[in-house]
């Protein structure tokens, strides 16, 4: 394999961009190029690309990853209630707030491995999902969820213009958040991330994260302390997700504790592991499958099923409306669920896997290798 | 004194359905060496076992209402009641004991499923996709249960005799203040029950033998001629019946509904890792103790010097333990230690 240089990578940029920048275009036949559902995509990317740099590169699975952006949300909120409605300082405080969480939370969790650092991380995201509910009511406004007022101070909003009438809109220097420009502040931040993310994977740190996923004993008995590279991966992928928390906060001035759950860092485990754990766009991918899915699906109804079927034959269409309606509308999550199963057990390298799987076969039917694959073993195995 | 004495019985009451929950668990864990996520799950369908059975019995026919006799009113009369009378009435008031019955069979039934159809072919993969999957399955039973029943919490009544409470305080011979609801004795009763005979069954049977030599060294005993993939697979469909019976008799605890399940899976998950993995009596011991201190965190005494407490204390400990003794309280040296 070709080291890829930083040229490359350069080039791969401007692919992407051009894809993720041109969404709202080529989305439109899909019928998903509403800002709404376009923002979604791009924050919960940037979710997901994060959490690939920890459990793509290093196998370590966190199902805390909520909290962090949690954290990111209501930091961005308490940004916008007591500074300015900018996004700006309100996205710099999450990544960092939520970055010090982490990097609290990795030094005590990463301190285990395997199955006992999942559930370590699990325990602190059910303490942070119950004390918001809690004890930290005054900070997150416990069940109801932390929202803007107009008798918000907003010190830096106040030294330029008086307080307006309603509740004002986020904005980015004066963009708004809201529509299309929302979501191409959202494109160009995933962008960033996703170059960010990019030089890691390519980066002798991203190796080292992954010798750790392949054998990090091995890597021990090389002379490399592991627990500096995995904390860094973790405050990192932490701070993604800090990020990702607050812009969601920026497109919807809302922060709820239901976000720190620990079946919402599940969601970005699905994610991720659907398009392809460990690879640079796999998340990507898995992020707009979910939330491109969940938007069609969890709309349709019995009607809607019935127009879908309107193909087949009456007695058909008859039979498979009840037999699919569990799936849609309330019940995506079980569509969701299963296709998880599905892909855990025949395709754990998710979409990225399959792809590739088609691409050997395509092109091993149109053109011969340069190698003569080996297929049988002539010389005995050497002794281990 | 009194209040002391009412949190430990509270604490031990909680710690029962911890203990059975963390009990099948660790008995999945340590013979299959399967990290089932999907185990929540288990409590919540055994939970569903009783609703569904109370439904069964209490399947009606539109009869007419004699009480009015202005017009005609009809009301729904459960068929129970119109064959067997008085009975008929008696055995729907006996729902949920009943259902114990019935879900015996039913959490076989699916534990074996679960354990043939899916979970066989990850023994060899790894810790990280064990959980994924059964994190799967999980979504998938919680949503076909959403499903079918509702996303509402259903009220499950107990039998009326034990619906009250027992004056504990007065047969103890403590305050005539101190009273406490029937059935969460009954439960803590009945959790003693299924702890003491699932280790007598493992430890003074032949077959519980075999599988407690499996979870020491799987190999050996798959080389002395046994087939330890079948009493596996049984021992699964144990687990799944364990679990669904702390679920079955939870219900008048709890009103199940469909995300019960996932609350009390990390719960579950802690207390198995406190007890230490792979560990019967450390699940069972553990169960109890972070019951306990979970009762006495929640005294008010308790939350005034450190608010809060009561909701991350089994967390907290779980944590502490984890990190100060890696191999939980009871578990084996070298047993998934690193």
């Amino acid at each position: 394999m070709k080291a890829p240089t930083i040229k490359n990578d350069i080039f791969v940029m401007l692919i992407f961009s051009a894809v993720i920048l041109s969404m709202p275009v080529w989305l439109e036949p899909l019928g998903a190029s509403y800002p709404d559902l376009l923002q979604k995509f791009a924050i919960f990317g940037i979710f997901a690309v994060g959490y690939n740099i920890l459990f793509g590169l290093t196998g370590y699975l966190s199902f805390g990853h909520a909290a962090f952006l949690g954290v990111g949300s209501y930091t961005a909120v308490w940004s916008f209630k007591l500074l300015t409605m900018n996004i700006f300082p309100a996205i710099i405080f999450s990544v960092l707030l939520s970055g010090l969480f982490a990097l609290l939370i990795g030094f005590i969790t990463l301190r285990r491995s395997g199955i006992y650092f999942s559930i370590l991380t699990l325990a602190f995201a059910q303490m942070f999902y119950n004390l918001a509910y809690s004890v930290l009511t005054p900070i997150t406004n416990g069940e109801t969820g932390l929202q803007l007022a107009r008798t918000d101070p907003r010190v830096i909003d106040r030294l330029f213009s008086e307080a307006g009438e309603g509740l004002p809109s986020t904005d980015f220097f004066g963009l708004a958040m809201s529509g299309y420009s929302g979501f191409y502040v959202c494109a160009v931040i995933l962008i960033f991330a996703f170059f960010i993310s990019q030089r890691i994977f390519h980066s002798p740190f991203g190796v080292k994260l992954r010798a750790i996923k392949s054998n990090q004993t091995r890597m021990k008995y090389t002379g490399y302390s592991t627990r500096p590279y995995l904390l860094t991966a973790f405050v990192i992928s932490g701070m993604y997700a800090g990020l990702a928390g607050g812009l969601m906060a920026a497109t919807d001035p809302l922060a709820g504790a239901e976000r720190m759950q620990w079946t919402a860092s599940g969601e970005v485990v699905l994610m991720t592991i659907l398009g392809g754990v460990g690879t640079l766009i796999g998340p990507l991918l898995g992020v707009g499958i979910i939330k491109y899915f969940e938007n069609i699906f969890s709309a349709l109804n019995e009607q809607g099923l019935h127009q879908a079927y309107a193909f087949m034959p009456d007695w058909l269409a008859n039979i498979m409306v009840p037999m699919t309606s569990p799936f849609v509308g309330e019940g995506w999550h079980l569509t969701l669920g299963s296709l998880f199963v599905l892909i855990v057990v025949f395709l754990p390298g998710g979409i990225m896997e399959g792809i590739n799987m088609f691409k050997k076969l395509f092109s091993k039917k149109t053109s011969e290798p340069d190698f003569k694959p080996i297929k049988k073993k002539t010389t005995p195995e050497t002794v281990k | 004194m009194d209040a002391i004495f009412l949190q430990i019985l509270n604490g031990l009451d909680k710690g029962g359905a911890y203990a059975l929950i963390a009990l099948g668990l660790t008995l999945v864990f340590g013979t299959l060496g399967v990290v089932n996520f999907a185990h929540g799950a288990l409590f919540m369908l055994g939970a569903f076992c009783s609703v569904s059975f109370y439904k069964l019995l209490t399947i009606s026919k539109q009869v007419k209402d004699e009480s009015i006799t202005f017009f005609d009113a009809f009301k729904e009369q459960p068929y129970l009641e119109i064959w067997f009378g008085d009975y008929g009435t008696a055995i729907i008031d006996y729902a949920v004991p009943l259902s114990i019955l019935f879900a015996i069979p039913v959490m076989l039934l699916i534990g074996l499923i679960m354990e043939r159809g899916l979970i066989r072919h990850f023994y060899k993969r790894t810790h990280a996709e064990q959980i994924l999957v059964t994190f799967g399955l999980a979504i998938v039973l919680q949503e076909l249960i959403k499903s079918f029943f509702g996303a509402n919490p259903i009220p499950m009544p107990p039998p009326d005799i034990v619906s009250g409470s027992a004056p504990i305080g007065a047969l103890l011979g403590l305050s005539e203040s101190v009273v406490y609801p029937w059935w969460r004795l009954i439960y803590l009763l009945f959790s003693g029950i299924i702890i003491a005979s699932v280790f007598a069954f493992l430890n003074m049977t032949t077959y519980g033998m075999v599988v407690r030599a499996g979870m020491m060294d799987r190999e050996t005993v798959g080389l002395l001629g046994i087939d330890v993939e079948r009493r596996f697979t049984v021992v699964f469909g144990l687990a799944a019946v364990v679990t669904g019976l702390a679920g079955v008799m939870y219900a008048p605890i709890l009103p199940p509904d469909y995300h019960m399940g996932m609350d009390f899976l990390v719960l579950s998950f802690v207390v198995v890792v406190v007890g230490g993995m792979g560990s019967l009596g450390g699940a069972v011991a553990a169960g109890f103790l972070l019951g306990i201190l979970q009762s006495f965190a929640s005294m008010n005494e308790i939350k005034a010097i450190f608010p809060g407490i009561d909701q991350i204390i089994i967390y907290l400990v779980a944590v502490v333990i984890l990190l100060v003794r890696p191999r939980g309280l009871l578990g084996r040296e070298g047993v998934m230690e690193d």
